[in-house]
């Protein structure tokens, strides 16, 4: 029993936390995400020769062949730089469904142009209605001879911008809530019938609606089978929480390092205010708060590298918990910084809000604690 | 990161569990759950078991009585344990004890004393807080002064469990005034039968008698009975605590009651309906369970740090903390659970008769588990501890 890297993935986090160091501070990552595209395009480049973006694909697709744990060790690093570059969007989504979908076409045509750092992508799942039900498809994909004709809108598509391609999940048969009956469709952004509109999100992401009007696609770009779109995009999503955790976790031991560093050094009433009982309790609680949230995704972790059987019971609970020790720890870190905690110019709020935004994505804490009650209940 | 366990651990496992089923009893559990008037007999007749199979003690030294079970092994023989419902052994001798009395005695005091707590033969108790030293352990009092070769012991402990059942008592004692506070304090082992040492009783909220007050009047202890220094009691006691805090933890038993608890709500019914279909229960269970799925993988973190020879550390703070919160709120719905029920007291009346069977034990547990928050030191005073030795406030 041991909860330490492996040496090669000791060097993998070092390497992007020495990433964070000499080439994000805190100006750089303002700029990043003011940028066009959302993101600067040369750090992209530089992921691609460190080889981060080969990381969760099979050496048989030049992939370094990782799992949850190098993913959660690079995740948790970037969390701490609030990296903008569309890591989770193209390598772990995008990618992620393309390496799950055991279309061998498909892959080949796609995955070395991920990891070369030419293609970006991003997974377009979410519609106006469907709030975090992911089966909540109302996109239609209708059946004209050999290809697929697709109608609907997609909406806060992440890196959908700067996507050249993406999966887009259309219901092909059923009931607009059902699991059944969903398929995922690989589409070029360029394709005619493709109409995007750009948005910001609090946390600087750029991101877009995706509407599709009469766009063709060809039969072999279904990922998966057709109807079959939901098991592929559980599995994905699953993989996709347990890496927007690691980098909750990130983000959170820095927003506790940082409100202890601040009280040690901010003068009231003549003394440090970290001398305060009432303040150093409330740090204790955002300490225990960060290291139960560690201690889940290390079990959450660890139940995917084994492929255990209650995996998804694990992933609810992680972002059950991580949205609710986020929301504490981010709130505390406010409350302590006092009115500099209000300001734009501290990077505080704006870990605060990307915490926010995770807790969001994919089904916020009192979802997942819905999902988690159903598999506890409902067996 | 692994936390698979190994064939061999697994076997352990299975050693475990077949020691477990055939020596646990229906007649010895509810002798010693029901805390019944046969309470002592039971559990020594309980720990004489695992001393017989050599598992009463295996964090000891091999060398007095101990096995060489590693981190893992250990953990896996205390969720056993638990999970099958079994308490833990009564901690005084031989967790608090004997390993003050290994790592500081001298060869005369080992060769006294752990043989006899290894056989069962003493029954302990702790003589650390006082009625003005609570969780500022260094207020105490009690006086021990020196006359020859005996110390003359003057003073009164409190909140001392199960002292009505024992032999001897460890005390920490005031031998100098003069200096710093922890640095006057002796380590004292006093024979409960010493004329002057006498045992008051206080009823608890729960309607048991598990807690007294000890005072000592004038009474005559040899300073054979002294553990190490004089005036070194303090750092003696402290490098108890960490160990202390870990177990109170008691995660498996959370997770067992939890399980339980599950159980009783699919059986109880609410307007027609299984309790467990309530949205409000589910939630509360859930909040519990997720904080204890945690919980369970902070305490396998401080295992395998403990293992890598890292100890324990300061984080055992937070395993104190955490595990009180959690069996606190399982007390709480194990109460909710039992609603009118959670009133009755079974008295002289059985649990047919009156038709409900964990009413009267929930609230026993809901109202001795407050002590939980307060004993090893506080809740507040782990936060303080954690505030100034792992946040550097």
């Amino acid at each position: 029993m041991n909860f330490n890297l492996s040496e090669e993935q000791n060097m993998l986090k070092d390497s992007v936390a020495r990433f964070v160091r000499d080439e994000y501070d805190f100006d750089s990552r303002r700029a990043n995400a003011a940028s066009e595209l959302g993101f600067n395009p040369a750090n992209w480049q530089m992921f691609a020769e460190l080889g981060w973006l080969s990381i969760p694909f099979d050496e048989a697709h030049g992939g370094f062949g990782g799992g949850a744990t190098e993913v959660m060790a690079v995740m948790e690093e970037m969390g701490k730089g609030l990296v903008v570059e569309p890591f989770v969007a193209t390598v772990l989504m995008f990618g992620g469904l393309l390496n799950k979908s055991g279309n061998a076409a498909l892959q080949d045509a796609n995955i070395e142009k991920i990891i070369d750092g030419s293609l970006q992508g991003s997974f377009a799942y979410l519609e106006r209605q469907s709030r975090f039900e992911l089966a909540d498809v109302k996109t239609q994909a209708k059946r004209d001879g050999a290809d697929f004709v697709l109608n609907g809108e997609k909406t806060v598509v992440s890196n959908g911008m700067a996507a050249n391609k993406v999966v887009v999940s259309a219901r092909t048969s059923g009931e607009q809530c059902d699991e059944a009956g969903i398929t995922l469709f690989l589409i070029d952004t360029d394709a005619p019938g493709v109409e995007r509109t750009s948005y910001r999100l609090m946390d600087g992401q750029l991101v877009a609606n995706i509407k599709l009007t009469d766009v063709r696609v060809v039969g072999d770009h279904v990922l998966g089978d057709v109807d079959k779109g939901y098991t592929l995009i559980e599995a994905v999503v699953g993989d996709v929480i347990i890496a927007l955790c690691a980098e909750a976790m990130g983000i959170m031991q820095k927003l506790n390092t940082t409100t202890i560093e601040y009280t040690k050094t901010r003068q009231q009433f003549g003394v440090a205010i970290s001398s305060f009982q009432a303040l150093q309790h409330r740090m204790v609680d955002m300490f225990m708060a960060g290291e139960q949230a560690k201690s889940i995704l290390y079990r959450a972790v660890c139940a995917a590298e084994s492929g255990a059987e209650d995996l998804p019971k694990n992933i609810a609970a992680l972002k059950v918990m991580i949205g609710r020790n986020g929301k504490l720890i981010g709130d505390e870190a406010i409350q302590l910084h006092g009115g500099m905690g209000l300001t734009d110019e501290l990077d505080v709020g704006h870990f605060v809000k990307r915490l926010m935004m995770i807790n969001t994505t994919f089904g916020d804490a009192d979802f997942q604690q819905k999902k988690f009650n159903r598999l506890t209940y409902s067996d | 990161m692994d936390i698979t366990f190994s064939a061999e651990e697994l076997a352990f496992r299975d050693q475990v569990r077949a020691f477990l089923s055939e020596s646990w009893t229906e007649d010895l559990a509810s002798r010693i759950n029901g805390r019944s008037g046969d309470y002592k007999a039971a559990q020594i007749e309980w720990q004489n078991k695992l001393s017989a199979k050599g598992w009463l003690a295996p964090g000891w030294p091999v060398e007095h009585g101990g096995v060489d079970w590693s981190v893992t092994e250990n953990f896996i023989f205390e969720t056993e344990r638990s999970l099958a419902g079994i308490p833990d052994v009564v901690p005084f001798g031989l967790k608090m004890v004997a390993p003050v009395i290994y790592d500081f005695g001298n060869d005369e005091q080992k060769k006294r004393f752990l043989p006899r707590i290894l056989k069962n033969q003493d029954w302990w108790c702790q003589g650390y807080s006082e009625p003005g030293a609570g969780s500022d352990l260094a207020a105490l009092k009690t006086k021990a002064e020196l006359d020859g070769d005996d110390y003359i012991v003057t003073g009164a402990k409190i909140w001392t469990t199960y002292a009505q059942y024992s032999d001897w008592i460890f005390c920490l004692v005031r031998t100098d005034s003069s200096g710093k506070r922890q640095d006057g304090i002796t380590f004292l082992l006093i024979d409960m039968s010493t004329p002057g040492v006498s045992v008051n009783k206080i009823s608890s909220i729960d309607d048991h008698h598990s807690l007294n007050e000890v005072v000592f009047d004038n009474v005559r202890v040899p300073t054979a009975n002294r553990i190490g220094e004089e005036g070194k009691g303090w750092t003696y006691a402290k490098a108890l605590l960490a160990h202390e805090r870990t177990s109170i933890a008691a995660v498996a038993d959370s997770k067992r009651k939890l399980r339980e608890l599950r159980d009783l709500l699919a059986q109880e019914v609410s307007g027609g309906r299984p309790l467990s279909e309530d949205t409000q229960f589910q939630n509360r269970l859930s909040n519990t369970e997720i904080e204890l799925m945690a919980l369970e993988y902070t305490e396998l973190r401080v295992l395998a740090s403990t293992a890598d020879g890292k100890g324990p550390g300061v984080e055992s703070s937070l395993l104190k903390i955490k595990g009180t919160e959690i069996q606190q709120g399982i007390q709480q719905m194990y109460m909710d659970l039992a609603g009118y029920y959670s009133g009755v007291i079974h008295g002289e009346d059985t649990a047919e008769t009156i038709g409900h069977a964990f009413g009267h034990s929930a609230r026993q547990a809901y109202m001795y588990g407050r002590a939980a928050t307060i004993y090893g030191g506080s809740n507040e005073v782990q936060k303080n501890i954690t505030a100034k030795y792992v946040l550097g406030l």
